[in-house]
């Protein structure tokens, strides 16, 4: 008796389970995704970051030392070598992620046996994307000369390293995590709590029965979906504020520029997972689907984004699907006007792309929602 | 006689599934429009293509002089629609429900407005309480109340009895009659037979077609139907014995129980009363001829549907 009736629900359950497409395709889709994700997209020992070369001093030695950088996998030299102002500038934007400034007069130094001082900046914002190239660096001391310092001057390959390095960890100078991390919390917060509240309060007037209802009334589109939306940029707002209040008062996170800024760029990037939530509820069923949704959103953002793992260290399709994300570029901007202070040109590059996503979101919200009503 | 629902070959078909076929439909103003037929007969389809939420695949027409497929918006301002199941919001109170829809339809005077409707209603010392709180026929009432707010000219309701009491049911009726007599037209969906004979006309669609209208007197006297009303003296069994034997006899289209008897019914009086002879002489039984009612006819004209379905 035991066995027929546990058999009645085991049968009932597969049956259930087939019917709903989502949750099974949920079932098979996340470990698959997670399997792509995690094992091909994931290394947290990125290679080849952009590097600038600011040379003060064209000479055998500062080719040898830009060709040994290149050459450890861990560089990669970006342009011809620039001015110190152009060389911050790029640091600034998060075009290059190192910059590495060769004095004047620096193989007159070495050759006197002065050990003169090799500059390498690092944008220190995430630590763990510097923290291995950086240990790569300090080998590199040692050797990268071996080949220039022959005849008289073999005497100099001795310890100490013929020359000085001095790396600066910019903008964030011991290298904190939280630093990184806290910040870009408010984008993954963000991401969670508006694509699912959205994607849950279109969902539940169709389950509930009411949107027959809402429809029957004069009432357009636009104005129901602006109407949604608008109250979760006030609840966002309050994210938003948290965070900043957390992150400065608890977690002494610099905040260097301005906080305006910060929250104008905002009210893209909440609308534009807002818009993503409402495309959501316009294709789930059920709030349950709309959550399951949500996720299928949020696992690639939290991933791809550069939020838990570094950017850099991907493959290119990764980087490429991590650039269409809202978040990725939303993190940038977080983390260039907190950290870096980024003023509005700066934050520029990273504002549009959000904006174009916001809008694509919205005008296919639009017309499922559409679809749905007719 | 102007007419506030005037449409022609409505037609809808989802996944290529007929819901609606050829629908014409002529409703003059001030009337109570029974709007009658089985489960999944396309009831609630035809209202929704009604009120513009549902744009036809084929025909043509106006609600109230405006046109169903272009000018949706204005019928939406100029209607007023109950859908079946309770379409207001639950975790919202009495009044907040009837604000939200006074805002929508962007009416003047909405204090005032919904001061009146909650007056009528008599909801006046419950205006804040939820209306997930309220019972079957409470919700009912509450969704009458929002949809008239704006005051419509045309009402649609869409089973708006289904799991209400006796006694909510026969006060709405008289609501909708108060209503009528102020000149509003009003289609009900509805599957109580009492309540068709409350509609000064009826229509009865089966599998999206239209099979009859008309007053009421006047349906079962196109019929064409003979009923006989059989009881039995004694127990039951004497009665299931002969709806078993007449079922399907040539003659007799209809057997139907009906309290302790039978109704037997048939299209054609001479051959139904071969097929009954027999019986009548039966001592334990008593016969007469009585007049059909509503259910009798419906009934058979489904029958006669599902015989055309099947031939066609």
């Amino acid at each position: 008796m035991f066995w027929r009736r546990f058999l009645a629900v085991f049968i009932k359950e597969f049956v259930q389970m087939r019917r709903d497409r989502i949750t099974f395709a949920m079932m098979v889709g996340v470990p698959l995704m997670q399997l792509i994700l995690f094992g091909y997209a994931i290394n947290s020992d990125p290679k080849s970051l952009p590097t600038a070369v600011v040379i003060g001093d064209s000479s055998p030695f500062a080719r040898s030392i830009v060709t040994a950088l290149q050459n450890s996998d861990y560089f990669e030299i970006v342009g011809p070598p620039v001015s110190e102002r152009e060389a911050d500038e790029l640091l600034r934007l998060g075009k290059v992620q190192f910059v590495v400034t060769i004095p004047v007069d620096f193989s007159r130094d070495l050759v006197r046996g002065e050990r003169p001082t090799l500059l390498v900046e690092a944008d220190a914002t995430d630590p763990a994307a510097t923290s291995n190239a950086i240990s790569a660096l300090i080998s590199l001391n040692d050797t990268a000369l071996d080949h220039d310092l022959k005849g008289p001057l073999a005497g100099l390959k001795d310890a100490p390293p013929p020359f000085a390095l001095q790396i600066q960890r910019r903008y964030n100078e011991e290298g904190i995590t939280q630093f990184n991390i806290v910040p870009g919390l408010m984008g993954v917060v963000l991401t969670m709590t508006m694509v699912m509240m959205t994607g849950l309060a279109m969902t539940r007037e169709q389950e509930r029965g009411t949107m027959e209802n809402l429809l029957a009334m004069p009432i357009r589109p636009l104005e129901v979906m602006l109407g949604k939306i608008v109250p979760f940029i006030f609840v966002g707002y309050v994210q938003v504020a948290i965070i900043v209040l957390a992150a400065h008062y608890l977690f002494d996170v610099p905040i260097i520029g301005s906080l305006s800024l910060l929250f104008g760029a905002a009210v893209f990037f909440i609308a534009a997972n807002l818009a993503v939530g409402f495309t959501f509820s316009t294709l789930a069923k059920s709030q349950m689907q709309a959550m399951q949704l949500s996720f299928f959103y949020f696992l690639p953002s939290l991933l791809l984004s550069g939020f838990m793992f570094p950017f850099r260290g991907m493959p290119d399709w990764a980087q490429w699907i991590g650039e269409v994300l809202p978040l990725t570029h939303f993190l940038r901007i977080i983390r260039g006007v907190m950290l870096k202070g980024n003023l509005p040109y700066e934050v520029w590059p990273n504002l549009w792309p959000i904006a174009a996503f916001m809008l694509a979101a919205m005008t296919l919200a639009l017309l499922r929602y559409r679809r749905t009503v007719a | 006689m102007t007419l506030a629902i005037d449409v022609q070959g409505l037609s809808k078909s989802f996944d290529g599934r007929i819901v609606v076929h050829d629908l014409t439909l002529k409703v003059a103003r001030g009337q109570i429009y029974g709007f009658l037929g089985p489960n999944g007969s396309g009831k609630t389809t035809s209202i929704r293509m009604l009120c513009g939420l549902l744009k036809p695949d084929a025909g043509s027409g106006t609600c109230l002089g405006y046109d169903v497929i272009r000018e949706t918006d204005a019928i939406k301002r100029h209607i007023g629609y109950m859908t079946q199941k309770f379409g207001l919001y639950e975790d919202l109170t009495i009044a907040e429900n009837l604000q939200f829809t006074a805002r929508v339809f962007g009416l003047d005077r909405r204090n005032q407005r919904i001061e009146a409707a909650l007056e009528r209603l008599g909801l006046q010392h419950r205006r804040n309480q939820l209306a997930g709180a309220l019972s079957g026929g409470w919700k009912q009432r509450l969704a009458l109340a929002a949809c008239l707010l704006h005051e419509p000219q045309l009402l649609l309701l869409d089973e708006p009895t289904a799991g209400v009491d006796p006694k909510a049911r026969r006060d709405f009726w008289d609501q909708i009659h108060a209503m009528a007599a102020q000149g509003i037209t009003v289609l009900v969906s509805t599957h109580y037979m009492d309540e068709a004979e409350r509609c000064h006309e009826i229509v009865y669609i089966a599998y999206g077609r239209l099979l009859t209208h008309g007053p009421i007197h006047q349906v079962i006297a196109e019929s064409g139907l003979t009923t006989w009303a059989v009881s039995a003296k004694g127990n039951g069994a004497r009665i299931a014995a002969l709806s078993q034997a007449l079922s399907g006899r040539p003659g007799v289209d209809a057997v139907a129980a009906f309290g302790a008897g039978l109704h037997v019914g048939g299209r054609d009086a001479a051959a139904l009363e071969r097929a009954i002879a027999s019986h009548r002489e039966d001592p334990l039984l008593s016969w007469h001829q009585t007049e059909p009612n509503l259910e009798d006819v419906f009934i058979d004209l489904v029958a006669r549907a599902e015989n055309e379905q099947r031939a066609a």
